[in-house]
């Protein structure tokens, strides 16, 4: 993860402009409507030249209709929208050369090979017959989908489909990339495989904006993080800032009956800096408390001694999850207000979120 | 490079788009190829024998013409299907974020459906020769007949191009434009003698394009026989007639197809 020196790079609507740097996409006050429902409601985003930019939100907070706008998709009602130094509004045929877009969906015809998808894509950003072979076999390559790479893409798994769009995307070697939930939908497996070649994207200092609803997610991958709620941006900076604006550490206990849970809430409430969460179904308790380990002890002893059971307790660091909730007020997806397992296990919370993904 | 050679070159990606994917379907082929069969031998043996046309020519070979209009026409239909297909997939929002020309999805689509109309006329030609049907001009001529079905049909894809953009079903075209098609393939010279219909029909039927490519064709393969020659201007120069039907329709539907193609996006 990057480090970034500015401290206070927090609060909602300020304007990021580093000096020297070029941004790659700069909207401002961006606004779409779909009838009444406001899906954009004054967007500002910059993003400099070579990093990697995360829109974090959950489902329906408009990282879609973003992403559509700012790839020439679809029309804003209201705002400036500049991709790579060119006016989206003015001149789209311009943008769309420069441009590479992996959307939710895998855009790919499940009819034709892996080959003649990527062929097809490169003769349809004019690099000519000849280099656009040589590139659809190169990518093939780079994914490891040469072996499928002559089968139609729609005997391909769903990671391969992934897998393949990305490819589809980096064909004309686009100056600026989107990737739209680039992981929704994916095993666990394929999820961290899609991750590391997104990793290596940004090492190649490629210029990429990703949207995701998954914390951990905009914290392993983007370096600048804008989380949005209903069409607006409710806080920008780095996943370390946003972590340290809603405290340090948390305290998770999660009790063995739900009548204790009035008892441990006591308890934590005492030690609570901040951000304190209580979930009777679940029983789980957590707490941004100061000083972590000793006051985690403290929590153990005081817990002990009102004859407690407790089925979970740890320490964790502050997720994604949390800064969301304490920045709205409600969680990021339904399933999330259960998610704590103490120990944050990884693994664990995609599963939670494959689930609410498939639904 | 210009406009019209960047929809052009486009088109045709998206055309062998289209192509592969009947190589890799080929069941669509099959029964593409099928209904031609079917309409000639039907028309053939279950109107041949009961319907007399008049002026010393056989029903049979009155009516292949009109078969092949008719087939031509719904062959269009699959334009409207494959677009409407293409609209519900992610395949499309790839389209609209290249680069290429707006109106490529399109020409690509109708260019590509060509070949399929091409193959079911020449199916059609097949079971014609079969069931007695003979061409009595010259090769020419009768080239001239099938490029003239061709011309016509690839102009009544851009409707059902437009079609297919607007509902965005397959279900919905196909039901959509049966609607269509039926009445203006029945209320016309195809199966008919038009002079039979009554009044306002009869009008509906001489300036419906529909007859005039079916008299065109049919004078290109030789078969009007003995049939008196129709005084109606539009049956009465039925080349020229057609192709100004072409030209209003393309004109009208390839604007307003690109047009709705670049406002709709994939559902």
């Amino acid at each position: 993860m990057a480090e970034t020196n500015t401290g206070g790079a927090l609060l909602a609507n300020e304007t990021e402009g580093g000096e020297g740097v070029t941004d790659m996409i700069r909207t401002s006050g961006l606004v779409k409507r779909y009838g009444k429902v406001v899906a954009l409601d004054g967007l500002d985003l910059a993003v400099p030249k070579g990093t990697v930019f995360g829109l974090l939100g959950p489902n329906g907070a408009g990282k879609t209709t973003a992403i559509r706008i700012l790839t020439t998709l679809l029309e804003p009602d209201e705002g400036s929208v500049e991709v790579a130094g060119l006016d989206v509004r003015k001149k789209p045929g311009r943008v769309r050369e420069r441009i590479g877009l992996s959307g939710q969906n895998a855009a790919v015809d499940e009819h034709l090979s892996g080959y003649e998808n990527l062929e097809m894509v490169g003769r349809l950003y004019h690099l000519g017959r000849k280099r656009s072979r040589a590139r659809a076999r190169e990518l093939l390559d780079r994914f490891e989908l040469s072996e499928a790479g002559d089968r139609p893409a729609k005997t391909y798994s769903g990671g391969m489909r992934r897998r393949l769009d990305l490819a589809a995307a980096l064909v004309a070697e686009p100056e600026v990339l989107f990737l739209d939930e680039p992981t929704t939908g994916l095993d666990p497996r394929s999820r961290v495989q899609m991750w590391e070649t997104i990793q290596e994207l940004a090492r190649g200092g490629s210029t990429v904006l990703l949207t995701t609803q998954y914390m951990e997610e905009a914290d392993r991958l983007a370096e600048d993080i804008v989380v949005i709620d209903r069409g607006r941006k409710i806080a920008h900076g780095t996943s370390d800032e946003l972590k340290t604006q809603i405290g340090g550490e948390r305290v998770e206990v999660v009790v063995a009956s739900s009548s204790d849970v009035p008892a441990a809430q006591a308890i934590l409430e005492t030690l609570c800096v901040g951000d304190c969460q209580f979930d009777e179904q679940t029983r789980t308790l957590t707490a941004a408390v100061d000083g972590g380990v000793e006051a985690l002890g403290q929590v153990l002893r005081r817990l002990g001694d009102r004859n407690v059971a407790v089925v979970d307790v740890g320490l964790r660091r502050p997720t994604l999850d949390d800064v969301f909730l304490s920045l709205t007020g409600h969680a990021a997806e339904v399933a999330d207000s259960t998610d704590g397992s103490s120990d944050g296990s990884e693994d664990e919370r995609s599963d939670v979120r494959e689930k609410e993904a498939v639904r | 490079m210009s406009q019209l050679t960047l929809a052009l070159a486009d088109g045709a990606v998206v055309a062998k788009r289209n192509l592969i994917k009947i190589k890799r379907l080929p069941e669509v082929l099959i029964w593409t190829t099928m209904s031609p069969i079917m309409f000639v031998v039907l028309f053939a043996y279950v109107f041949g024998n009961s319907i007399q046309i008049g002026g010393g020519v056989s029903y049979r070979e009155f009516l292949i013409a009109g078969v092949f209009v008719q087939t031509v026409i719904f062959g269009s239909t699959f334009t409207g299907a494959g677009l409407a297909d293409d609209m519900t997939k992610g395949i499309i929002d790839r389209f609209r974020s290249l680069p290429m020309a707006r109106s490529a999805v399109l020409v690509g689509r109708t260019g590509s459906d060509i070949l399929y109309n091409s193959i079911s006329i020449f199916v059609m030609t097949l079971a014609g020769l079969i069931v007695g049907w003979r061409i009595r001009t010259s090769p020419l001529e009768a080239i001239g007949g099938f490029l003239l079905l061709l011309l016509f049909s690839y102009a009544v894809s851009w409707i059902m191009a437009y079609v297919g953009l607007k509902v965005s079903s397959v279900e919905v075209v196909q039901n959509a434009s049966f609607m269509f098609i039926f009445p203006i393939t029945f209320i016309a010279n195809t199966f008919v003698n038009q002079d039979s219909l009554p009044g306002p029909l009869r009008v509906f039927a001489e300036w419906n394009p529909v007859s005039s490519v079916a008299q065109a064709v049919r004078e290109a393969f030789g078969n009007t026989g003995g049939l008196p020659e129709p005084d109606v201007w539009s049956l009465a120069n039925p080349i020229p007639y057609t192709i100004i039907w072409v030209g209003i329709i393309l004109a009208i539907f390839v604007p307003l197809s690109v047009r709705q193609y670049k406002k709709t996006t994939s559902r």
